[in-house]
C-alpha cells in the first residue's frame, strides 16, 4: 500500500450527515487528527438533507433520555456559536394546537412534561389567545401551548458549516469513500473504503445515518437495526410564509409528532411530515396521495394556503431504529464509537451530540488538548433573517430569479475547500433552482456555471 | 419621477415602451432581470414570430431584437430585479447598484409566464436530474447543454410539439408524449406530425404515475387504459400548464384571479391598484407572442389616457364565469362607450352555448362546441352596459 500514511488517523467519522460534521467538528477542535468518510459525493445527502430545519428546546422530548440532554445542550451550543460561523436562528416560538376537545385535555400534560424537561417558559394558552397570535390559523381551533424557545434555522448551512470548520482546522473530508470493510489490529482500525486507500484510525465513530446497522457490523453484530422512517414535505410559495408567525405543531400521538406548519429561513411556508415506515434506505420518494393528504391538513389548519401554489414537494428519511433513544456508546476493546438512531431531533441535538461523543472518547480512548486558536469560518448566508448578496452594491448577475441567487454565490460555492459535488449540493449550498420556477428560467445558466465541476449534468 | 416604469421586456413590455415613446413619453423606463432583453422568445429558434404584430415571419431571437431596437425610446436596464410594487407607482429594485426604490406615477408589469414544473403537479416518484420544463429544455439545448437524450414530454398543448421539434433538432430522440386527456390540447395536424414525420408515439388518456431514478432519471411509469407500464427513458419535460409570473402582484396585495392565476384587471389593463397596470402573458395561461404585444399596445394608450388623468374610473361593473369556463378577462368592466372585448377559455370539452348575462338577463348567445383550452371571446357593447350591475360569461 503506497498511498498508506505512516500514521494513522486518530478518528475516522463515517458518515457526513449533519451528526457525522459536527462530531468531525468536535473532535478535529478536541485536537485530535480526524477523517471525515463520506460514500457520497457531498455532505449532507442521506437523511440529513430534508427535514423541517427546526431547533427544538426538547420540550416534549422523553424525561431521562440522551435525546432529551442532546437536544438541551444542542440547541445551546447552536445558539452560542451560530453568529460566528454566520448560521441563522429565527427565534419565532412554537404552538402546540389543539383542534379538538380531546387534544385540548392534553395540553397541560405537555406544558407539565416541558417544566420538568427544564422550559420554564412554556405556558398554555386559550384559544382567544392563540388566535390572536395566529389570526392566519382556522378558527375552529381550541387553545395551545406556547413554547417561546423554538426556532427556525438553516438545515443545509448548518453542516457545512460544521464540517468546513473541521476541514479548516486541519481534519480531512473524503468523498466517495464507502467503508465495506474494518479490521481492529493492536489499537489501530484498518478501514476498507471503496475508490479510496485502505485507511488507518486509532478509533472509529459510526455516524451512518440510514446506513448505521450494516456500519456497526464492521465493529460488532448490530444491536439495533435501522427501519428507516420515510416523512414528506409540501412547499408552498412565498406569499405563504406570512399566513402564520410561529411554528404550528399538533398534538402528538403515540406514534408521531404529526404535521407541522412553519415558516422556513428562505422564505416560505412548510407542510409535513408525513411519518411512514420503509425498507429502502438509499430514496426517499414523494407520492401523490401523501402530498395531496398533506396539502388539504395543511388548508384545514391555515385555510388561506388554498389559494398559494406549492412550490414543490420533498422527502426526508430518518434512521429510526427498534428503540426510542438516540443509540450513543463506546466499545473500548472495540476502539469504536456508536453514534445511530438519531431518529428526528439530529439537527438540534446534532452539537449536544458532538459535546457527548467527545465526552466518551477523553473517557475511554485518551485525554484531549483542544486547538487553542482554532479558525471560524463563516458560511454564505442563505435566509432572509441575514442580508444577502442580491441586496450588495457591485453584485453580481441574479442567476435564480425565484430565490435571488447570484453568479457569485454559485461560482463560490463550486469552489472553495468543501465545493458542491453534486447538483443537489449546489442547490444546497446557494438555493438555485428551489424557487416557485423550479429551473424554468435558470438551468441552463447554472448548468453552464457548474458543468465544469460536477459530473454528469449534460447528456 | 419618472412617469412610467415598465417591468418584463418581452413582447407585451417592449411594444409598451415603443407606443409610449413614440406617444412623446421620454422618461419610459424598462426594467429587465436577464442581462438581455427580449423576453422568452430569445430561445425559441423555429420560425413565426411577428407575424401579428409587425407583419414579418421570423424566428423567435430575431423578432426579440426588433422588439428591442424598435423600443429605443425608451431606457431599458437589463439586469436589474424588481424585488416589490409600491403602492404609489414606484418599484424597488436591486441592481449592481444594490438595491434602491424607483419613483414613477405608474408601473406596468409585463413579467410574463413560465410552465408549470413538475412540484405543484405533485407526481410521485424520486427527485433525479434530467426533469424539466420546455423553456429550460430549449435554452439548455441551444446552449448545446441538454440534460437527456431520450426524454418523455408530458402534456400536448403546442408548446409540448415545440420541445419536441427542439429534441429532434438538435438530434435528440424523445420516447413518448403523454397526454391524460382522450385528445390532444394542441390541434390535429401536430400530432400526426409527431407521430409520422417524427415517429414518436403520442400516447392520449395515459398518465404519468411516477418518476424513477437515482441521480439521472430512469423511467417512467404510466398509466393507459388501467394498465401500468414502465417506460425506460432520461428525462421527462414537463410542457406547458402555463402559470402567469405575478407574484410581484401577489405580494402586493393586489387582487389575484384564482381562475387566471394573474392579476384581475378592468378593461384598461388597471390592476385593482389603479397605478398598476398589467398586460400580456401574466394576466393569463399563455397566448402567442402578438396577443401579448397587442395588449401592451393597448395598455400604454390606457396608461397615456390615465397620466392625462381622462381615465374612467367608476362604475366598475364584475364579470364572472360560469359553466365550462376557466376564466375570463378582464375581470372588471369600466364602460366609456366603446365596445369592450371579453375573453375566456373552455376548462373542458363542451358542446352548448356561449352567453353573455348583464344582471342575469342573456344579452348575447350563440352555439358553440370546444375542446379543452380553446380560448373565445364576446363583445359587451356600451348601451347594454349603461346603468347595469354584474357581467357574466357562460358556458353552459
Amino acid at each position: 500500500m503506497p498511498n498508506q500514511p505512516a500514521a494513522p488517523f486518530d478518528v475516522a467519522i463515517i458518515g457526513a450527515g449533519v451528526v457525522g460534521c459536527a462530531v468531525f467538528r468536535g473532535l478535529v477542535l478536541a485536537g485530535l487528527r480526524c477523517v471525515l468518510l463520506e460514500r457520497d459525493a457531498d455532505i449532507i445527502s442521506g437523511a440529513s438533507k430534508a427535514n423541517s430545519a427546526l431547533l427544538h428546546t426538547g420540550f416534549d422530548a422523553a424525561p431521562g433520555t440522551l435525546e432529551l440532554a442532546c437536544v438541551r445542550a444542542g440547541q445551546r451550543l447552536y445558539e452560542a456559536i451560530h453568529e460566528r460561523l454566520n448560521l441563522p436562528l429565527l427565534p419565532v416560538g412554537a404552538l402546540v394546537v389543539a383542534w379538538t376537545d380531546e387534544q385540548l385535555a392534553k395540553l397541560p400534560a405537555i406544558v407539565a412534561q416541558a417544566h420538568s424537561n427544564g422550559i420554564p417558559d412554556v405556558a398554555q394558552l386559550d384559544a382567544a389567545a392563540v388566535r390572536a397570535r395566529e389570526p392566519g390559523l382556522a378558527s375552529h381551533l381550541k387553545g395551545g401551548v406556547l413554547v417561546p424557545a423554538e426556532a427556525v434555522i438553516d438545515s443545509w448551512s448548518a453542516p457545512l458549516a460544521y464540517a468546513l470548520q473541521g476541514k479548516l482546522n486541519g481534519g480531512e473530508v473524503r468523498f466517495g469513500a464507502e467503508v465495506t470493510l474494518g479490521t481492529l489490529s493492536g489499537n489501530v482500525w484498518t478501514l476498507d473504503c471503496t475508490a479510496a486507500p485502505l485507511l488507518r484510525a486509532g478509533v472509529v465513530v459510526n455516524c451512518a445515518g440510514n446506513y448505521g446497522d450494516i456500519v456497526e457490523a464492521i465493529a460488532r453484530p448490530s444491536p439495533f437495526a435501522i427501519k428507516p422512517r420515510k416523512g414528506q414535505f409540501l412547499v408552498y410559495d412565498k406569499p405563504a410564509y406570512g399566513l402564520v408567525s410561529s411554528i404550528i405543531l399538533p398534538v402528538p400521538t403515540e406514534r408521531t409528532k404529526g404535521v407541522v406548519v412553519t415558516r422556513t429561513a428562505y422564505g416560505n411556508l412548510l407542510v409535513g411530515p408525513t411519518a411512514e415506515d420503509q425498507d429502502e434506505r438509499g430514496q426517499a420518494k414523494v407520492e401523490t396521495a401523501a402530498m395531496e393528504a398533506l396539502a388539504a391538513a395543511g388548508e384545514r389548519m391555515v385555510p388561506a394556503l388554498a389559494g398559494v401554489p406549492v412550490t414543490t414537494a420533498y422527502a426526508g428519511l430518518r434512521p429510526a431504529t427498534q428503540f426510542k433513544d438516540y443509540q450513543i456508546e463506546a466499545l473500548p476493546e472495540r476502539r469504536w464509537i456508536t453514534v445511530s438512531g438519531i431518529r428526528s431531533t439530529g439537527l438540534t441535538g446534532s452539537l449536544g451530540i458532538a459535546q457527548h461523543v467527545l465526552a466518551l472518547y477523553e473517557q475511554h480512548f485518551g485525554a484531549l488538548a483542544p486547538l487553542n486558536d482554532p479558525v471560524w469560518p463563516t458560511v454564505p448566508n442563505l435566509t432572509e433573517a441575514l442580508p444577502r448578496p442580491f441586496m450588495q452594491p457591485g453584485r453580481s448577475e441574479i442567476v435564480c430569479h425565484c430565490e435571488m441567487v447570484t453568479r457569485g454565490e454559485i461560482v463560490a460555492a463550486l469552489a472553495g475547500p468543501l465545493p458542491a459535488g453534486t447538483i443537489g449540493g449546489l442547490r444546497r449550498r446557494t438555493r438555485c433552482m428551489m424557487g416557485r420556477c423550479q429551473g424554468f428560467y435558470c438551468t441552463r445558466r447554472v448548468v453552464e456555471l457548474a458543468a465544469g465541476h460536477i459530473e454528469n449534468l449534460v447528456a | 419621477m419618472r412617469s412610467v416604469t415598465i417591468i418584463g421586456a418581452g413582447p407585451a413590455g417592449l411594444t409598451a415602451a415603443r407606443a409610449l415613446a413614440e406617444a412623446g413619453l421620454r422618461d419610459v423606463l424598462v426594467l429587465e432581470r436577464n442581462p438581455v432583453a427580449g423576453g422568452l422568445p430569445r430561445f425559441c429558434e423555429h420560425l413565426g414570430w411577428g407575424l401579428q404584430d409587425l407583419h414579418r415571419f421570423w424566428d423567435g431571437p430575431r423578432y426579440a431584437a426588433e422588439l428591442v431596437r424598435r423600443a429605443a425610446g425608451a431606457e431599458i436596464r437589463t439586469d436589474v430585479t424588481a424585488l416589490a410594487l409600491r403602492g404609489d407607482g414606484g418599484v424597488d429594485i436591486s441592481s449592481h447598484a444594490g438595491t434602491e426604490a424607483i419613483g414613477s406615477r405608474i408601473v406596468l408589469l409585463t413579467a410574463g409566464i413560465r410552465e408549470m414544473p413538475r412540484g405543484p403537479r405533485l407526481v410521485s416518484g424520486t427527485r433525479p436530474w434530467g426533469v424539466t420544463t420546455t423553456g429550460a429544455f430549449q435554452e439548455m439545448v441551444q446552449a448545446g447543454l441538454p440534460p437527456c437524450r431520450r426524454p418523455v414530454i408530458i402534456g400536448s398543448e403546442l408548446v409540448a410539439f415545440s420541445a419536441l421539434l427542439t429534441a429532434r433538432q438538435a438530434g435528440l430522440r424523445p420516447v413518448a408524449m403523454l397526454e391524460a386527456g382522450p385528445r390532444i390540447t394542441a390541434r390535429r395536424p401536430a400530432d400526426a406530425a409527431a407521430r409520422y414525420a417524427f415517429r414518436i408515439p403520442v400516447l392520449t388518456r395515459t398518465r404519468l404515475l411516477e418518476i424513477k431514478g437515482a441521480e439521472r432519471v430512469q423511467s417512467v411509469v404510466i398509466e393507459r387504459d388501467g394498465l401500468r407500464r414502465t417506460i425506460a427513458c432520461d428525462g421527462v419535460i414537463f410542457t406547458g400548464r402555463f402559470v402567469p409570473e405575478a407574484v410581484l402582484a401577489r405580494d402586493a396585495g393586489l387582487a389575484i384571479d384564482p381562475g387566471t392565476g394573474g392579476p384581475a384587471v378592468d378593461n384598461f389593463f388597471r390592476c385593482s391598484n389603479p397605478m398598476v397596470f398589467a398586460a400580456g402573458n401574466v394576466l393569463r395561461p399563455v397566448e402567442h407572442s402578438g396577443i401579448a404585444a397587442r395588449e401592451g399596445m393597448n395598455a400604454a394608450a390606457a396608461i397615456l389616457r390615465s397620466l392625462r388623468g381622462a381615465l374612467p374610473a367608476a362604475p366598475a361593473l364584475p364579470v364572472s364565469v360560469a359553466g365550462a369556463l376557466r376564466y375570463v378577462y378582464p375581470q372588471r368592466v369600466v364602460p366609456d362607450g366603446r365596445p369592450i372585448r371579453l375573453f375566456g377559455r373552455a376548462s373542458r370539452r363542451h358542446a352548448g352555448r356561449l352567453r353573455l348575462l348583464i344582471d342575469g338577463e342573456t344579452v348575447y348567445e350563440r352555439a358553440i362546441s370546444v375542446l379543452p383550452e380553446r380560448r373565445m371571446s364576446a363583445l359587451l357593447r356600451p348601451e347594454q352596459l349603461a346603468g347595469r350591475g354584474a357581467v357574466t360569461f357562460v358556458l353552459d
